[in-house]
């Protein structure tokens, strides 16, 4: 079986955030980029189900140049091959996904795996978009994933428990932490990878549906205040709660 | 702009969702700036108390039921969800910002071919449009952002709107029964963490961090919760140490919070740590380490050792 896994090239989660002077992005001067830290998962669980029912794997991430970067690591991991979706342009989400599902439609394949959400904007809706745009199942932030012959049975966490569900591919799945322990890249595996290609397409975009007007910093909270060193501060701080931020 | 309001009233178990209470409150104040209609939807099996929904400011909800929609099925609930708002025309969408949220509104989305913005944490009338703030980078930046789109989405980040009731006004109830549903993503199984609320719709948390060293000290965190009411939360060195579940992880890659007060003990604040809680309303931080970075944000402190603070702090608590 052909397995898709789509995977972003993200600021680290250590970035210090600074808006750039178009007010409208940040500022990537001195910012590391890594892959997406839900994507390692993804990647972890595409190459667990080609080892079980064989095929392959390929990468699809879209972006600029740079996103090689974070192609050429996928491919250490073990992936088999990788395609960049090229533009310059700041896209939304919504035509991020059709741009993926289109791709995915070409790759034809039945099983799509995706982060459960990308650090940057943190938006956590790509696998959803592309699922209702190819009419595929989708599992949103999958905890466990089990695939025998067409049908899925998968797990996922909602607020305050657990839930089980059936379905069948062709379907996406968005990847939790917990869902595996992604695995490394091994001296072989970085080797192999230099010698795979990354096949480039120039994508074209017919226009946002939001725009983002401005970006800017939150307020800043002011400096609060230590009330004590140890125990006896507590029935000061309890005081506090009560009567100054009425939270208690 | 928009004539036409459509609010999504999320239940599970049959119980509205608070944060579904906090979406008809802020729609029914927006529609009510714009002139708009507005309206609510719900969709499950037996549900309880439904024509509450009118003291929010809304005074009509269609109930869409069948046995076989008691539990959450995304095939199901997006396919009804979708023809209900086609069928009313509905040009403006709120959801509260949950997982179903998060499910079933870039499936309308994409059927609409609508701009959506989630997890907003306000939306603004700016002559006719509506300018939505979305933090994004974990809270580190914020967007302004706007839809380009006649038909507009968004989804509301939990406990960040206030649910308060307004009136004693009941909505009228309008149930649709549904003959056919499509389970081609069924929920089998539901499991319930028994008695714990969700640290992303708690008021209260009270996280612990590395600092606790063992899991057996966590029993202290807990016992101060239960004495809140609160939630129990943890940062990423406790759950990657196996202390805490995942599902308690507050942070960049665990989950985004905003109760009314979080209480940090034996948490160093690390970036991706603040970033999903500074926008709690009250952080208290106790740490031993007078310049942890988590004094940065915290309204009040006490630098001192949590195995003293804590057990002052249920007995002060308990008189
Ligand atoms: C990709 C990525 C994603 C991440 N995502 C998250 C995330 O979502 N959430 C998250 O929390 N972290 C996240 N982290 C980890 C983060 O960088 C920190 O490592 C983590 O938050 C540290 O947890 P901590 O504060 O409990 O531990 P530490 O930083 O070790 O701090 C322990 C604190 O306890 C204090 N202490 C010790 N003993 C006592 C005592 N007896 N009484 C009082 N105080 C005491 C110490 O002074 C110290 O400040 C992420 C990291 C990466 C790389
Ligand atoms: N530009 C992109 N290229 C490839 N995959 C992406 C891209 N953006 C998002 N994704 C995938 O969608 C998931 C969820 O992202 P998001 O909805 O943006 O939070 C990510 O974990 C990736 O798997």
């Amino acid at each position: 079986m052909k397995i898709v896994v789509c995977v972003n090239h993200v600021p680290d989660t250590a970035t210090r955030v600074n808006i750039s002077t178009n007010q409208k992005t940040i500022d990537s001067n001195g910012v590391t980029y890594v892959v997406n830290p839900y994507d390692e998962f993804a990647i972890e669980e595409a190459l667990k189900t080609k080892e079980a029912v064989g095929g392959e794997v390929v990468a699809i991430s879209l972006g600029n140049e740079t996103n090689k970067e974070t192609l050429r690591k996928v491919l250490a991991m073990g992936v088999d091959s990788a395609v960049l979706l090229k533009t310059e342009e700041a896209m939304d989400s919504l035509s991020v996904a059709k741009a993926l599902a289109q791709e995915i439609k070409i790759q034809n394949t039945e099983l799509v795996f995706m982060g459960k959400q990308s650090v940057d904007y943190d938006n956590a809706i790509m696998g959803q978009y592309v699922a209702a745009i190819l009419d595929f199942n989708i599992v949103a932030a999958a905890t466990n994933f089990n695939l025998s012959g067409n049908k899925i049975i998968a797990e996922r966490e909602i607020e305050g428990g657990k839930e089980t569900i059936e379905t069948s591919i062709p379907a996406v799945i968005t990847a939790q932490k917990g869902l595996n322990e992604p695995r490394y890249a091994s001296l072989k595996g970085i080797m192999a990878a230099k010698k795979k290609v990354i096949e480039e397409k120039e994508i074209i975009i017919s226009g946002n549906f939001v725009n983002v007007i401005e970006m800017k910093k939150p307020p800043q909270k002011a400096a609060g205040k230590i009330v004590g060193v140890d125990a006896s501060a507590v029935p000061e701080l309890v005081r506090l709660l009560k009567e100054e931020a009425k939270v208690i | 702009m928009a004539n036409k309001f459509l609010i999504y009233v999320e239940q599970r178990d049959g119980n509205i969702k608070k944060s579904s209470f906090e979406a008809l409150k802020k729609g029914s104040e927006l529609a009510k700036l714009l002139n708009a209609k507005i309206e609510a939807v719900v969709i499950g099996n037996e549900i309880g108390n439904l024509e509450d929904i009118g003291g929010y400011g809304v005074n009509k909800v269609t109930h869409l039921k069948n046995a076989e929609l008691t539990n959450y099925s995304v095939s199901a609930y997006s396919e009804l969800f979708i023809k209900f708002a086609e069928e009313i025309n509905a040009d403006l969408i709120l959801l509260a910002n949950t997982l179903m949220g998060k499910d079933i509104a870039p499936a309308l989305a994409v059927k609409l071919n609508c701009g959506l913005v989630v997890d907003c944490t306000e939306l603004e009338v700016n002559n006719v449009n509506i300018i939505a703030t979305k933090p994004v980078y974990a809270g580190k930046a914020l967007t302004l952002v706007e839809t380009n789109t006649p038909k507009s989405i968004f989804t509301l980040r939990p406990n960040v709107f206030t649910a308060g009731k307004s009136s004693a006004m009941k909505a009228e109830v309008i149930v649709q029964n549904i003959d056919t549903v499509n389970l081609s993503n069924n929920v089998t199984k539901v499991v319930k963490t028994e008695g714990k609320l969700d640290v992303s719709e708690a008021d209260i948390i009270v996280s612990g961090g590395r600092g606790l060293k063992a899991a057996e000290n966590f029993g202290m965190i807990e016992e101060l919760a239960a004495q809140l009411g609160a939630a129990t939360g943890a940062s990423r060195a406790a759950v990657d140490a196996g202390w805490r579940p995942h599902s308690d992880q507050v942070g960049q890659t665990g989950k985004t919070v905003s109760p009314n007060l979080y209480i940090a003990v034996a948490i160093s604040g690390a970036i991706q740590h603040l970033a999903g809680m500074q926008s709690s309303k009250f952080i208290v931080a106790i740490n031993k380490d007078k310049d942890a970075p988590i004094f940065g944000v915290a309204d009040y402190g006490i630098a001192g050792d949590a195995f003293e603070v804590i057990p002052a702090l249920i007995e002060e608590l308990k008189k």
